[in-house]
């Protein structure tokens, strides 16, 4: 499994969760993982229900046997004045130039720059060590910008081909290419099984191996129960209508004649079933086209009653159990 | 922020047979025809956060006003493929193409079109400017990275292109469609970032020493520019400030701003003939996003029309609860000897108010077989596939009953917010709308108001 696994995928997806859950799912026991978030959102936070992340990492869980959780909201300035302090040692200057604006107007003019700030820090958590040469994270999941964005974001070295030929950004640069380049990385794209989402995952996987980053795996996510399979959905076009109300009136839902209760349910109840039926051969022609790009494919169910941290741990055993960690 | 929510709420139970909906504080229906009939309206603008129908409804909405009888023109912001297929826009090039297959019985007439932004920038371009110099400002590399999609781009051409479509004025109504952002109110403010940002004082600084002439002016630009050049121009390399200098200075001279010129098309927002759809699917992030938007557009005196609640889930049997669905399934799947007991005592304890006591009649058709043909030997007895399937049919059911309450909570959580917003309802169709047909079924359902329009086989 790489250590650094980026997590793309379609606007509201759920790539916010499918990160979270991941880090949950790497951290088994003994483990240490860092969640990351780029885009100065504050998802991580809302998703385990804390207060805004600092630019700092900090422990925010603890995964289902013991493993720990650290969360880091990257903000490109910050970064950008560490790197200054670093390397020119610029003391009160550098403030100054922030209260100019200038970190901001660099960092907006020159978008390569930002990105290569975001995926600079993820990288440099990768390698880090701690004292006794052992990684200071054994994973690093970073919640990454949406797929129309991720490969201008990861391919940082044609964005910051443009700016200066030398110094640390371009040193930078070189570094975080060999990161992201190697088998040390995995890109993973959300989906769900809807036309859209689909066809973006394919053109991003297009642009991903375009690009020589590697491609990790697809997640399925929302995945609603599958209640009555195909030859069910035929048995049920095949039976009597009377037969089913007979069905439901055993069942103690009134009476079975024209008009009794138990009737009355047998067309709306039919009505369902073939909505559900149409929408089930959707999703499954959805998924042969995500059969087809040849990646290994994960499955996360819809969480009927909506998405909170447990419902997150819930993900994140499904994940482990899917052979994610 | 919410103006008498008495007044209009009382008058609405419409939905009141809705079995679904008897507890809900019923908001206004919002009646869409006289909205797109009005000649007075010119501009609807369909907002809301990614992914909640926006495309679709501006589409639809359009369709429904051409086959009205009004000349129409959709403006769309990256929509689905298939979709843009079936309105022959699927090919980006930025004009306004007819649309072919409609009912134009009423003598109407839509054209569809794509957002290219960069090609939107373009033209700006060559309008403003003679051609040595547009040439110079198109081949200018901080250009062409700020139009291939800088933060706000989208936005900042989406209202560029709607205000030249307002100017040519060769439609009776305009739809526009927003781009996919997350945050609904991006349409708004993001324009006007990006043109505070170009002409800002930083690019000031960079760009017009000459015009600061004054002492102080001086002073600061002195201690400004060193750490410019000296910092910056380490990080970002000398020739990326130089390329976005020779940019602003080219474009302000033939431009004129682009603060200004943002400004100006935000007040075509506020113009009379404009209306705001605020769509929204019935989920806690889509709603929190319109609540957001609908107080904004009451801050800058916008109209707003009302809200599309889409993708909304409805049932023609709610009169059947989920637990007594699930109950009642439970019943169905246990093992037969316990099933026959059981089955006969859930009857007895059946709340039957209808007082069908019979367990099972027959009724007239009980000469159809139980089970289907195509299955003589099989070795499942036909009875308890029958069941089997009439359990399925009935955890389906309790899903579903499960998800209307889910949204309807969700929803009654806006109303209590917002009560005065009017809302049509639209029914989430089991398969995407990728088709002049789709786009018809959700105009009549956005019409209609309600998520589901009258059954006609119950
Ligand atoms: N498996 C699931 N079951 C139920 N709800 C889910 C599931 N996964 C995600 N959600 C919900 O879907 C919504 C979108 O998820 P999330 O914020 O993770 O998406 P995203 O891709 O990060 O969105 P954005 O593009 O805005 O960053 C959230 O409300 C989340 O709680
Ligand atoms: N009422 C509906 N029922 C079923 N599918 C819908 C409905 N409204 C929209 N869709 C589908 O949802 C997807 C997203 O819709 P779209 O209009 O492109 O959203 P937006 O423009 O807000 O991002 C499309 O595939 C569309 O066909
Ligand atoms: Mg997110
Ligand atoms: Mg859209």
């Amino acid at each position: 499994m790489s250590r650094l696994q980026v997590v793309s995928g379609k606007g509201g997806t759920g790539k916010t969760t499918v990160a979270a859950a991941l880090a949950l799912a790497l951290a088994t026991e003994g483990k240490r993982t860092l969640l990351v978030e780029v885009e100065g959102r504050q998802g991580i936070a809302q998703l385990f229900e804390t207060e805004a992340l600092p630019y700092e990492e900090r422990k925010i869980a603890v995964a289902p046997g013991g493993g720990e959780v650290y969360a880091l909201a990257i903000d490109p300035e910050l970064a950008l004045l560490d790197y200054l302090q670093m390397f020119y040692k610029l003391g009160g200057a550098g403030r100054a130039l922030k209260k100019l604006g200038a970190i901001d107007f660099a960092t907006t003019i020159a978008p390569g720059l930002r990105d290569v700030l975001l995926t600079g820090k993820a990288c440099e958590a990768v390698r880090r060590k701690d004292k006794s040469g052992r990684f200071a994270y054994d994973y690093v999941v970073m919640d990454a910008p949406p797929t129309g964005r991720i490969t201008r974001f990861l391919n940082v070295n044609d964005e910051v081909a443009g700016l200066a030929k030398i110094g640390p950004i371009h040193n930078q640069a070189q570094a975080v290419m060999r990161v992201l380049k190697s088998s040390e990385t995995a890109v993973h794209l959300v989906t769900l099984l809807e036309e859209m989402p689909v066809q973006e995952t394919a053109d991003g996987i297009a642009e991903l191996r375009a690009a020589r980053l590697p491609v990790g795996r697809i997640m399925v996510n929302m995945v609603r129960p599958e209640v009555l399979d195909a030859t069910d959905l035929e048995l049920v076009r095949g039976t009597a209508r009377s037969s089913l109300a007979q069905s439901l009136s055993a069942a103690g839902l009134g009476g079975a004649r024209r008009g009794g209760q138990a009737e009355r349910l047998v067309a709306p109840l039919l009505a369902q079933a073939e909505e559900y039926a149409e929408r089930y051969t959707l999703e499954h022609e959805q998924r042969a086209v995500l059969g087809e790009l040849g990646l290994p494919l994960h499955e996360l169910p819809l969480l009927a009653e909506g998405m909170d941290l447990a419902g997150l741990y819930e993900l994140a055993t499904e994940l482990r159990e899917q052979g994610m960690s | 922020m919410s103006p008498d929510p008495a007044k209009e709420t009382k008058d609405s139970s419409r939905h009141a047979q809705d079995g679904t909906r008897h507890h809900l504080s019923p908001a206004r229906t919002l009646d869409l025809d006289p909205l797109i009939d009005d000649p007075k309206t010119r501009i609807v603008v369909c907002c809301g956060s990614g992914g909640v129908g926006k495309t679709t409804t501006a589409a639809a909405l359009g369709l429904r006003a051409a086959e009205r009888g009004r000349k129409v023109v959709v403006l769309t912001i990256d929509p689905a493929r298939r979709l843009a297929q079936s309105m022959g826009i699927d090919s980006l090039d930025n004009v306004p193409r007819r649309v072919k297959g409609l009912d134009d019985s009423a003598s109407g007439e839509l054209h569809a079109m794509m957002l290219d932004m960069k090609r939107t920038f373009d033209e700006i371009v060559e309008a403003h400017a003679d051609r040595e110099r547009a040439a110079a400002i198109l081949g200018n590399p901080f250009y062409q990275s700020l139009s291939a999609g800088f933060a706000g781009t989208q936005e900042y051409m989406a209202m560029e292109k709607l205000g030249q479509l307002r100017a040519r004025d060769e439609w009776d109504l305009i739809v526009v469609d927003t781009p996919p952002s997350r945050s609904a109110l991006d349409f708004l403010d993001a324009p006007k970032r990006l043109g505070s940002f170009l002409d800002g004082r930083l690019i000031r600084l960079l760009t017009a020493p000459a015009k600061l002439g004054g002492r102080a002016g001086m002073k600061f630009l002195n201690v400004g520019m060193s750490m410019m050049t000296g910092t910056l121009g380490k990080l970002l390399g000398g020739q990326l400030l130089k390329d976005v200098q020779t940019f602003v200075a080219a474009m302000d001279t033939t431009f004129g701003g682009f603060r200004t010129r943002a400004d100006a098309t935000y007040k075509l927002l506020q113009a009379p003939g404009t209306a705001f759809l605020v769509v929204a699917a019935p989920e806690r992030d889509a709603l929190r996003e319109a609540a957001y938007f609908v107080e904004r557009l009451a801050a800058e005196d916008m109209p707003l029309a009302g809200l599309v609640l889409n993708r909304v889930h409805g049932s023609g049997a709610a009169r059947l609860s989920a637990e007594r669905a699930l109950a009642a399934a439970e019943n169905l799947e246990e093992p037969r000897i316990v099933d026959q007991d059981g089955g006969k005592a859930g009857l007895r304890n059946s709340p039957d108010t209808y007082g069908s006591s019979e367990p099972a009649a027959v009724p007239e058709s009980a000469a159809v077989p139980e089970s289907p043909a195509s299955e003589p030997d099989s070795p499942v007895d036909p009875d308890r596939t029958v069941e089997q399937l009439t359990a399925g049919l009935l955890r389906l059911h309790a899903d579903r009953m499960r998800l209307l309450s889910r949204e309807q909570r969700t929803r009654d959580r806006f109303t209590a917010l917002h009560p005065e917003v009017a809302v049509a309802e639209v029914a989430a169709l089991p398969g995407d709308v990728h088709d002049l047909a789709g786009l018809r079924d959700i105009g009549d359902r956005l019409a209609a108001g309600r998520p589901e329009l009258p059954e006609t086989d119950a």
